[in-house]
């Protein structure tokens, strides 16, 4: 090859290369876009919460006096209203994840339903509010209740289980399927002894991951009628229901009214006075790190359930 | 109960008869007519896409797993001279009386001991004592007892290829099945773990009969009392081993067997 044929070749890669020094710019821009904006807003979240988050923020009613008032009812609502969600939809997740997976004949009802699963998970949450304010409240007389809130934030977490449980099952090699159907298993046997344990994994990670957004959903919440303002709590089993003035039953905090954290922290944000906005800041920051939190036990459980399959 | 007797095999265990497999439209298995000796090996060889895997798995209804799969004929199974594939036969009942091993090495993400008792546990085995005194006895069976009694509660991903693959026969053996079908089972192992098998293999059909698709020739001659040549879906020929690779009484066996074709 010629030397002037060489300087050419590497004029040209010179200025390809440029191109690909030009993308490497602009793709790091735009990844840090999230990242720093996300950091921006915890940021002043915390410059203007951190000094309200005392233990009494956390013991303490909501109150007209913004320095005295607390977030007590508001964490114990939110604990319960997403013990609700999880325990609704974690087994209608699975069992509906499971029969479309391994039951469902392959027809094109099943394409159906496959298709409004996923198209549920893009449906806004404030619609969700407005079925559940029909279903729960009122046709099944449910109430303003935790119960109605846990099922219509469960209703909402309901996609996001289904395909996290999907995904992991068709990421079991047929192999295993074949293997336990040739020892003689009926389905339900292969189901609960392999496939239900081996998705585990990637089963916990779409619920929690379901949660993190449960648990900052606001729409729907209120369009049930969560209140705004409430200086009590629901009646554990175990406490006296002052309502009543007698020991509460086992589950009749679930017909209680409630506030939730989000509710609580929008509550404060539409007051004028700036210390509420404090009030605000510091609520806004236990939900942010709740969600961290919960996004962290989900790759630390999937990362430690996955060790022992290699597949 | 009457005996089966064939008279080149002689008592038999289980036998096709007249039978066709479907595969939607496409007619995999034509009139397959083979006998399978009563603890006796049995190979099965022919070249990619001859239908010798889909024969296996026709003798315990895999196929049933899928949809658009039709079986016609006859899989007759003995003593008892039952049609294991008519309709009337639950394949779940099939696949209790004649267990399988893959081509690779399947263990379940469970423990060595879980491995081998979920055979029993499927059963609805309870009795601690008998599911480890049965795990034992089809460790040994399948000569891996030794290498791994001292870890029975580690991981069955923790052992290598070959022993693996025991595993898998140990945990075919577990439910004292009839027959054990191997399909290609050494193909995704190194040649001393190969070896090993193919000594079970021999060992094994002291107790129960074997019916191995091989697509190793060698294989086949090594370890086999007959062997059954198919071709594009086809039975083509099937003499006692010995006679098939020495004289083979078919031109096209000839020619696969001498490396002309396959």
């Amino acid at each position: 090859m010629h030397a002037t044929d060489i300087q050419t070749l590497r004029t040209l890669i010179a200025k390809h290369k440029r191109y690909d020094i030009l993308f490497g710019i602009i793709g790091l821009l735009a990844t840090l876009v999230g990242v720093i904006t996300l950091l921006a807003l915890f940021i002043d979240l915390v410059m203007g919460g951190y000094g309200r988050l005392t233990p009494e923020f956390f013991t303490n009613f909501p109150s007209r006096r913004a320095e005295e008032a607390g977030i007590l009812s508001a964490w114990v609502g939110t604990i319960l209203v997403m013990l609700v969600t999880v325990a609704a939809a974690v087994p209608m997740g699975i069992a509906g994840a499971v029969y479309l997976e391994e039951y469902a004949p392959k027809n094109w009802v099943t394409d159906l339903i496959e298709i409004n699963v996923t198209n549920l998970a893009g449906v806004p949450s404030i619609v969700y509010g407005l079925l559940a304010l029909g279903l729960f409240v009122y046709i099944l007389d449910f109430g303003q209740s935790i119960l109605s809130a846990g099922l219509t934030l469960a209703l909402l977490i309901l996609p996001v289980i289904i395909v996290a449980t999907r995904e992991s099952l068709r990421a079991i090699p047929v192999a295993i399927r074949e293997a336990a159907y040739a020892l003689g298993a009926t389905r339900w046997q292969m189901v609960s002894d392999h496939l239900i344990p081996y998705s585990m994994g990637g089963i916990l990670t779409g619920v929690i991951i379901g949660m993190a957004r449960a648990i900052g959903e606001t729409a729907p919440i209120i369009t049930i009628g969560a209140l705004t303002f409430i200086a009590f709590l629901p009646p554990l089993p175990g406490t006296i229901d002052p309502a009543r003035n007698m020991p509460a039953g086992p589950f009749d905090w679930l017909f209680s009214p409630f506030t939730v954290l989000p509710i609580q922290m929008f509550n404060w944000v539409s007051r004028p006075q700036a210390a509420f906005l404090e009030n605000a800041a510091a609520t806004g920051i236990v939900i942010i790190v709740a969600t961290l939190a919960m996004n962290a036990l989900a790759i630390w459980l999937r990362y430690r359930i996955r060790k022992n399959i290699k597949w | 109960m009457t005996e089966h007797i064939h008279p080149e095999v002689g008592p038999l265990k289980a036998e096709t008869k007249a039978f066709n497999f479907f595969y939607g439209s496409n007619h995999a298995l034509k009139d397959i007519n083979l006998p399978v000796g009563d603890r006796k090996v049995t190979a099965l060889i022919g070249p990619s896409g001859c239908g010798k895997s889909t024969l296996l798995r026709s003798f315990n209804r895999m196929h049933d797993l899928y949809p658009g799969n039709r079986y016609e004929g006859g899989i007759m199974l003995y003593p008892d001279n039952v049609n294991m594939i008519s309709k009337g036969v639950d394949p779940i009942e099939v696949r209790m009386r004649v267990s399988m091993v893959f081509q690779k090495p399947n263990p379940f993400p469970k423990s060595i001991f879980e491995n081998v008792a979920y055979g029993l546990r499927v059963r609805g085995e309870k009795t601690k004592s008998l599911i480890e005194d049965k795990v034992e006895a089809a460790l040994r069976g399948a000569a891996l007892w030794n290498e791994v009694k001292d870890r029975l509660n580690d991981l069955a991903f923790n052992l290598s290829g070959g022993q693996q693959q025991r595993l898998c026969i140990a945990r075919a053996l577990a439910s004292d099945p009839e027959i054990i079908l191997f399909d290609e089972p050494t193909s995704a192992l190194d040649p001393i773990a190969t070896a090993s098998i193919e000594e079970l293999v021999a060992e094994l059909k002291e107790k129960v009969t074997i019916l191995i698709v091989t697509h190793n020739m060698q294989q086949a001659a090594r370890i086999s009392d007959y062997t059954a040549f198919m071709y594009l879906g086809e039975l083509i020929e099937f003499s006692p081993t010995d006679t098939l690779f020495v004289k083979p009484r078919q031109k096209q066996t000839e020619d696969y067997i001498t490396g002309r074709f396959g």
